[in-house]
């Protein structure tokens, strides 16, 4: 081997560090009789009515590519969907790209705003792909550490402090990925007096929309009336449908956002996939239903994990959204690591660090809730026995 | 004790029917109630023959050395004078093979699910007791070869979690 590969690379690919994430999952792989709290999809197959529908489409023969944005009758029951369910007003033609998952409308959108030097904000923990798709793009991350005493929502004075001239773009993630925390209504009204005025970018990631618990549903930052236009709602189908294997998402806003990011789009996907979307019809027109009961499911996990968590004196704010928990170890003296670690290797549970999700999650471990409950309860005996007896 | 609504008492259902072995103190948790509250439904339920019992499901097909065959019965019958269907339900149900007897709408009158040990006993159980009976018109008798879906759950159900690595 003559060839330095390592040399020639990108040295922002070559820096990114490997994923915090999907360390302990491959140790776990490898153990018998481990169980996990790692993973953050739905346990949830896709309801039949859906799958069903996207078998239909392939025995009709919709093998083709679809338009660049996507199915004209996807978008339109996109643009329904987001108006029954959030109030919202997007224009089908002009203002929806259908995207392969959110990931992707995620990916465009940084690409299509940030350029060398800009800033962008990312509130901390959260979701790990904004700061490496923000460096590959040639832009500055400026992470914000949200607080656990704050149930880990952004505040307008955090905000404030890291505007600077150069800031372009605010990632705004909630429900969040990993500490199961949201945005309210009024906290979002106090983010938008600081953004007025401005010429900031908002994407509001919204992944987990549909998943929100108590009295309170979710409320986008886009349905406040200054905001809508400067707001790309990211969202898809994974969480809400139990769809990620499809790969499907969606971004929605202003019309000269959405082309830009259109444009980026055909180049890189062409389209996302024709079967996929066919499914994804059927789950806007008749999905409401299994959204409910899924998350109705979620809701009692979510009771039985926090107070678990409580109970064995690992202090856990209520997540209010999301598949979720984000309990605090500090209280064992342990790194986030070695307790993932350790825990790993002495209880065989795997958990994921709250520091994979930045640095602010130091101290805190992520616990999803997408298992079942007998899952959940062996874990949460597994770990009390590992916090008692350390 | 006041009323409860019955929202409070689906969700309960809905708890036990997926695992009647459930804590009393992990139904509270999930459904945001207190203990004692969950515990006054369950025998509210209890009293008012909601709940008719507690047992396992079984996949008999699985179950080591037990043999049983299933036979879903359609009948066919003329209804008594002023007592209707009823009382040819009673006699129905009183045998201890019968699992299940439901009256239908469409071409038969009573549905019902019968278990034996052999094809022999279950025809011995029509040729001799259901056949005979008065008011049977006709029987006609399905057996069981495979029993794929039972009560809402899968038999076959692999419980393998099929999720794999990524990081996210």
């Amino acid at each position: 081997m003559s060839l330095d590969i390592n040399s020639i690379l990108n040295p922002v690919v070559r820096d990114i560090p490997p994923s915090g994430i999907r360390k302990f999952f491959d140790i776990a792989a490898e153990m018998d009789d481990a169980i996990s709290l790692g993973v953050g999809e739905p346990d949830f197959v896709t309801p039949w009515h859906i799958r069903d529908e996207g078998i239909y489409s392939l025995e009709k023969g919709m093998t083709y590519y679809t338009s660049n944005a996507g199915l004209k009758e996807l978008r339109a029951e996109i643009c329904a969907y987001l108006n029954r369910r959030f109030s919202l007003s997007y224009d089908p033609l002009t203002q929806v790209l259908v995207t392969v998952g959110g990931s992707e409308a995620i990916d465009l959108c940084i690409r299509s705003i940030i350029q060398n030097g800009d800033e962008v904000i990312i509130p901390e923990p959260c979701f790990v792909c904004y700061k490496p798709i923000t460096q590959l793009a040639g832009g500055v991350p400026v992470t914000i550490e949200t607080k656990a005493e704050n149930d880990f929502r952004l505040t307008a004075d955090e905000l404030r402090s890291a505007i600077t001239p150069n800031t372009k773009l605010l990632i705004l993630p909630f429900p969040n990925n990993p500490t199961g925390g949201i945005m309210s209504r009024s906290d979002l009204y106090e983010l938008a007096e600081v953004l007025r005025g401005t010429d900031i970018i908002i994407l509001a990631d919204e992944i987990y929309a549909e998943l929100t618990y108590g009295d309170e549903k979710h409320f986008s930052i886009a349905q406040i009336p200054e905001m809508y236009e400067r707001t790309v709602l990211v969202s898809g189908f994974s969480k809400a449908y139990a769809m990620t294997g499809w790969r499907l998402g969606y971004a929605c806003g202003h019309p000269a956002l959405i082309k830009a990011m259109t444009k980026v789009h055909q180049f890189a996907i062409m389209s996302a996939p024709t079967t996929a979307q066919y499914a994804a019809i059927e789950a806007l027109k008749n999905g409401d239903d299994d959204i409910e009961m899924m998350r109705a499911e979620y809701d009692m996990r979510r009771r039985v994990i926090v107070q678990g968590f409580n109970d064995m004196g690992l202090s856990c704010f209520e997540p209010k959204g999301a598949f979720y928990a984000f309990p605090c170890i500090k209280s064992t003296g342990l790194s986030s690591d070695e307790f993932c670690e350790r825990c790993l290797c002495e209880k065989k549970v795997a958990v994921i660090p709250g520091n994979a999700f930045g640095s602010s999650g130091e101290g805190f471990i992520r616990c999803s809730y997408a298992y079942s409950i007998e899952n959940i309860n062996e874990a949460l005996n597994r770990i009390e026995a590992f916090v008692k007896h350390r | 004790m006041a009323e409860i609504d019955n929202e409070k008492k689906d969700k309960v259902l809905e708890l036990l029917h997926t695992d009647c072995r459930i804590s009393l103190e992990q139904m509270s948790t999930m459904l945001a109630m207190p203990a004692e509250e969950v515990a006054d439904i369950i025998d509210t339920l209890e009293k008012e023959g909601v709940i008719l019992g507690y047992g396992a499901r079984i996949n008999r097909d699985k179950a080591y050395g037990s043999s049983t065959v299933t036979a879903y019965i359609e009948l066919r019958v003329m209804p008594q004078r002023t007592r209707g269907f009823d009382r040819i339900a009673e006699r129905i149900y009183q045998f201890p093979e019968v699992k299940a007897v439901n009256l239908m709408s469409g071409s038969y009158d009573f549905g019902i699910t019968v278990e034996a040990k052999n094809i022999r006993e279950i025809s011995l159980f029509v040729s001799e007791h259901l056949a005979p009976m008065e008011s049977v018109v006709g029987t006609a008798t399905h057996f069981v070869l495979k029993r794929y879906k039972y009560d809402g759950l899968i038999c076959c159900k692999p419980d393998k979690d099929e999720r794999e690595v990524i990081s996210l």
